[in-house]
């Protein structure tokens, strides 16, 4: 039993089968990588599985328990985060205060009413954010206005805060595009080592193969909705059903 | 000092002065020259400068920060009035009752309204709470006459119980507000040479009140809460797959900005004990808007100035008549001065709400970030100008 199950998920979006039967099982403290064209329906299965998108049929169980019928919120607060392939940040607040919000939302749930303290005094907190800025090399921009920062920057703040709440799950929606080639290397870096930490299981879409041989240890091949084969990364680059409906396209 | 950052002090600071000083600083033109017209320290309106301006810094804690544009904000300021009224009838002529009273019963009122309306977002927000602020409205002037006194607007009689106090003054009138047998109406008037300077003591609680709110806003902007409101303004999406649940934060915000109205209404119902429902109507509650664009929305003094603005643009420019335009132009030829009056005519006078428009769209065209954005604009100028005279020098001598 996975910590991630998902089970015989449909999702139509009026005539386009964008899911079909997708079954998949993610092991605990794992990398598993979800690989396809442009279109397979990738994005499309993350967001079924934070609360994006509802399946129209098919279950989803995190950890032993159901997401299916919960709101995001209540699924990130499960141990779910997600890096989203068009960056999602809040582009009107600096890096600083960007990191600060994950990590207010770790220590206080869905909602606290901390209206007269001073966000400056949450000193463990700060530093929390901070050390995980270094992490991603981003210390020297915590001042930076979120919104003006490169694609690349914008992913790697979005990667700490979704870090920084210490998910159970990581999901992982193209994390290099967009990136530097020096950018992509410091990602493989920065995941293998939180994978080392261990407690953290990751789900990786990625069109570059050479973060996808680097993490995973599992890969799924997505094509038109279905998954057509998952095996281990050995197993998949000499698979021929693989190289001919997708490496085969992009290599 | 007082928790706050260095900058947020001095900015506080410089509200406190500048109200305590307001009947100096609006006073500024001999009360026998010409311009005295254009004097603004006369006890009703300074009250209304600051309660206005209590009004607009609540208003901006949700718009300001969170980005829903509420047009129905002024619903709660005529609530808070009503309910102050009623205390003035029922307890007595104190106002620190009337003024809590009408704090909470905004802040319930607005609870009801912040939950229906923010299940939407966007224009349909704004819609709703005009919706119901029209409600509120039409049900104050024709429904609720037993509570409101309809189209009369309520009013304290001699009859009324005030179980704490005296239904008749000693004098045979209607008892006059008052803060622990201070006044609200008593007025010190002092004659420096030819200026008159006059210190209200309304004008004083409204005053510290405002800096009581003013600086509750800067707490709020600095706390997490704000933080998080902000956050709501800049991408809900993110919020959500953080784990946060923006509902009960802009609700929070509503609750608090509709108090700050309520307080507002108190305040003005603590002035001059009457309400009407006209103080709930939808150009109430436009007023405010404009108010906090103007200033800057999202700044913390910015609403202050727009509340400052647009009332001593409501009571100044208001009365500039013919006569006092042919006052002005005398000095030029008769044609010439009667072409100048006519030209400026429709911008003085009843037409001040023309100028008003006009410089609104002015500052919201090239001044998106209102009087404040226009302030700091002004101040960069002059720091350059300084620092350019500043390095010169500095660059051959060595520092100390
Ligand atoms: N919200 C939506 N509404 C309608 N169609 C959608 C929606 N989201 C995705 N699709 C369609 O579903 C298919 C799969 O999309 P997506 O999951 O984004 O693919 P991938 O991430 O693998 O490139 C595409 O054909 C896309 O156009
Ligand atoms: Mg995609």
């Amino acid at each position: 039993m996975g910590i991630l199950e998902v089970k015989d998920v449909n999702k139509r979006f009026g005539g386009l089968q964008a899911l079909g039967n997708v079954n998949l099982s993610v092991a605990d403290n794992t990398v598993h990588a979800i690989i396809g064209p442009n279109g397979a329906g990738k994005s499309t299965l993350l967001n079924c599985l934070v609360g994006k998108l509802i399946p129209d049929t098919g279950s989803v169980m995190f950890a032993g328990q159901s997401v299916l019928g919960r709101k995001p919120f209540e699924i990130n607060q499960m141990g779910i985060s997600r890096v989203f392939q068009t960056p999602e940040i809040f582009g009107d607040l600096t890096v600083m205060e960007n990191m600060m919000i994950p990590c207010l939302a770790k220590r206080d749930g869905s909602f606290r009413m901390h209206a007269i303290e001073s966000v400056l005094d949450e000193k463990a907190l700060r530093e929390k954010a901070e050390s995980m800025l270094e992490e991603v090399k981003m210390l020297d921009k915590r001042n930076m206005h979120a919104a003006s920062m490169s694609r690349g920057d914008k992913r790697r703040l979005e990667m700490a805060m979704c870090l920084v709440q210490e998910p159970r799950l990581l999901l992982l929606d193209e994390p290099t595009a967009g990136m530097a080639r020096a950018d992509t290397n410091n990602t493989i870096d920065l995941l293998k080592e939180i994978k080392a930490r261990g407690n953290i299981t990751m789900c990786i879409i990625e069109h570059d193969m050479h973060v996808v041989f680097s993490l995973a240890d599992r890969i799924t091949v997505l094509a038109q909705g279905t998954p057509l084969v998952e095996d281990t990364p050995e197993n998949i680059k000499g698979h021929p059903k693989v190289r001919e409906a997708y490496l085969g396209e992009s290599a | 000092m007082f928790g706050l950052e260095k900058k947020d002090a001095t900015l506080l600071l410089i509200v406190a002065v500048l109200t305590m000083c307001a009947p100096f600083i609006l006073n500024p033109f001999p009360s026998d020259s010409g311009l005295a017209q254009f004097n603004a320290g006369y006890p009703d309106l300074m009250q209304r400068f600051v309660i206005f301006g209590i009004f607009a810094i609540g208003f901006n804690i949700l718009f300001g920060l969170t980005g829903y544009l509420s047009f129905g904000h002024a619903a709660f300021l005529g609530v808070g009035s009503y309910s102050a009224v009623w205390m003035f009838k029922l307890l007595s002529m104190n106002v620190i009752p009337a003024i809590l009273l009408s704090v909470i019963v905004a802040g319930a009122f607005a609870l009801i309204i912040g939950f229906v309306s923010l299940r939407r977002s966007g224009i349909y927000f704004s819609i709703l709470t005009l919706a119901f602020a029209q409600m509120s409205f039409a049900l104050a002037y024709s429904v609720l006459t037993p509570i409101t006194n309809g189209e009369t607007g309520l009013q304290l009689s001699l009859n009324d119980p005030r179980i704490l106090g005296t239904s008749i003054s000693a004098d045979g009138g209607i008892p006059v507000t008052q803060l622990f047998g201070i006044e609200m109406r008593s007025t010190y008037a002092m004659d420096v040479g030819p200026w008159l300077f006059q210190f209200n003591a309304g004008y004083y609680l409204c005053a510290i009140l405002l800096l009581l709110a003013f600086y509750l806003s800067i707490r709020i902007f600095r706390s997490p809460f704000g933080l998080m409101l902000r956050a709501v303004k800049s991408n809900q999406q993110r919020m959500n797959y953080t784990g946060l649940n923006a509902r009960p934060y802009t609700l929070a915000a509503f609750v608090i900005s509709g108090m700050y109205a309520g307080l507002a209404g108190g305040l003005l119902a603590s002035m001059d004990p009457l309400a009407g429902a006209e103080r709930m109507q939808w150009t109430a509650s436009g007023e405010v808007v404009l108010m906090t664009i103007l200033g800057g929305a999202g700044t913390l003094i910015g609403p202050v100035l727009g509340a400052g603005f647009i009332k001593y643009f409501e009571n100044i420019f208001s009365k500039i008549n013919d006569n006092v335009l042919h006052q002005w132009f005398a000095f030029m030829p008769d044609g010439l001065e009667d072409f100048m009056v006519t030209i400026v005519h429709p911008f003085v006078g009843k037409g001040w709400s023309l100028t008003l428009g006009l410089m609104f769209m002015a500052v919201v065209i090239f001044l998106p970030g209102g009087l404040v954005e226009g302030g700091q604009k002004i101040g960069k100028l002059f720091r350059r100008k300084k620092a350019a005279e500043d390095t010169s020098p500095a660059a051959k001598t060595p520092a100390e």
